[in-house]
């Protein structure tokens, strides 16, 4: 077991510092750059706390689908191979639905701000 | 530096030309760079455009038509009425500058978030969508015999090309194997009618002032084949720019886009149009994938480019959208 503070916390504290103490300092292009910079930190962030319960929940769907077990990254590559051999399409029960909840939990950690994500979770909501 | 070569260069086409001043670059790869500079005449400051690629970068990439015929193509727009540059002058081995070609400026925006919000273009925003299907129209009409030569593209050759990037990405997807069936299942077949297809033409790439379109650019992407390619392209959500509910460049609606292009006299075909924007959709997403490799493998180890790679799910929700929507 590691020591604390934990990754989430460590990676906060430096996205908060470039934001308030360096983001007033600079200008131009650099600034640009500091902004991609902190966004870098904030999907981290978003990343260490959300993945692990979304790959289970992904796991969960992805054995029910495909009736095997292993790795979120296996049964992907299962998943994916099955829709382009064409023995799972959208018409098969389910099928639509795990997609859309994966990419919902894609879109949360990558770009929560997109405007499509942000119209569809209205929908879930 | 580059303002002592442009200097001799435009000494000798330009009459009157007496020098150039300001040169700066705008963009570039290694292989190809935009300047922009002003030559220097009695008559006043000319803006001009620098696209080359410097010695030793001879060889375009593969999908690239080439500078030679970016600038044939441009100055055939130019001719027909299509808002283009001028192209002033291609380059020679004596201009010492490489291959490419010098423009004329064209004063106006391309950042297409400043073009979605900025009050200077409030009063032309509404009247994009059909200007675009006008520009769209005149394009798709340049005449064939006069083109230089191009790569000759079909759906289910792009499809085939897209699967080879993504499959060497090694990146397993779901959503971008169900829209590569999808569009394998939907393919329309060859289009009845050939013509230039831009093949890169979308908000971002079009220059627009108060009055509207002004130019047209990056033509690099240029080919021979479904018009309606250029239709779906420019309604791809990620060149909405967060106005979703306009598909033409966050615009304005397919309608209207469709009005314009009919004015202009020539045919639409719906159902091609949303094949193409779904292909689209993918392509940008198999782009971003391209992105993530590039900067693994290096040579740019950006973090701008590092982060387009975590944009390829967008791509994903806007597939989902197009293919599985969910009830309204």
């Amino acid at each position: 077991m590691q020591d604390e503070p934990t990754p989430v916390e460590l990676t906060k504290s430096v996205a908060d510092f470039l934001r308030s103490d360096i983001t007033p300092l600079i200008s131009g292009h650099q600034a640009f750059k500091l902004r991609v910079a902190i966004n870098i930190l904030d999907l981290v962030t978003r990343q260490l706390t959300q993945e692990q319960g979304s790959d289970a929940e992904e796991v969960e769907r992805l054995r029910a689908l495909l009736g095997i077990d292993g790795s979120v990254t296996d049964l992907n590559r299962t998943l994916a191979d099955r829709i382009a051999r064409g023995e799972l399409n959208l018409a098969t029960p389910g099928l639509a639905e795990h997609l859309w909840a994966t990419t919902m939990d894609k879109l949360a950690v990558d770009q929560p701000n997109y405007a499509s994500y942000k119209r569809e979770l209205s929908r879930d909501g | 530096m580059i303002e002592a070569q442009l200097s001799r260069s435009v000494a000798r086409w330009c009459e009157g030309a007496t020098g150039v001043t300001g040169a700066a670059k705008l963009s570039g790869g290694a292989s190809q760079e935009t300047w922009r500079f002003d030559i220097v005449h009695p008559d006043g400051p000319i803006g001009a455009i620098l696209r080359r690629s410097p010695k030793g970068y001879g060889a375009a990439p593969t999908r690239a038509a080439g500078l030679g015929a970016e600038a044939q193509l441009m100055q055939l727009a130019y001719e027909a009425g299509v808002p283009s540059p001028r192209v002033m002058h291609v380059l020679t081995a004596v201009d010492d500058l490489g291959t490419g070609f010098i423009m004329q400026r064209v004063e106006g925006e391309t950042i297409a978030r400043k073009i979605l919000r900025d009050d200077e273009f409030a009063a032309v925003r509404p009247h994009l969508a059909r200007q675009i299907g006008g520009v769209l129209a005149g394009l798709h009409r340049l005449p064939l015999d006069k083109l230089p030569e191009l790569r000759r593209m079909t759906a289910a050759k792009e499809i085939a090309e897209f699967e080879r990037d993504y499959r060497s990405l090694n990146w397993p997807k779901p959503v971008f194997e169900l829209a590569l069936r999808w569009l394998r299942d939907n393919d329309p077949g060859p289009s009845a009618e050939e013509t230039l297809v831009h093949g890169d033409f979308r908000n971002g790439n079009l220059i627009i002032g108060a009055d509207g379109v002004r130019a047209v650019l990056d033509w690099e992407l240029a080919h021979l084949g479904d018009p309606m390619e250029d239709l779906g392209w420019v309604c791809v959500n990620s060149w909405r720019f967060g106005e979703i509910d306009k598909p033409v460049g966050g615009f304005g609606s397919r309608e209207e886009l469709f009005a314009g292009y009919a004015a202009a006299g020539r045919k639409v075909d719906p159902a091609r149009v949303k094949f193409w924007e779904v292909m689209g959709t993918l392509r940008w997403g198999i782009m971003c994938g391209g992105m993530m490799q590039r900067f693994r493998e290096g040579p740019d180890h950006s973090m701008e480019r590092a982060m387009i790679g975590r944009r390829a799910s967008e791509t994903e929700i806007d597939l989902l959208r197009l293919l599985a929507p969910r009830g309204s």
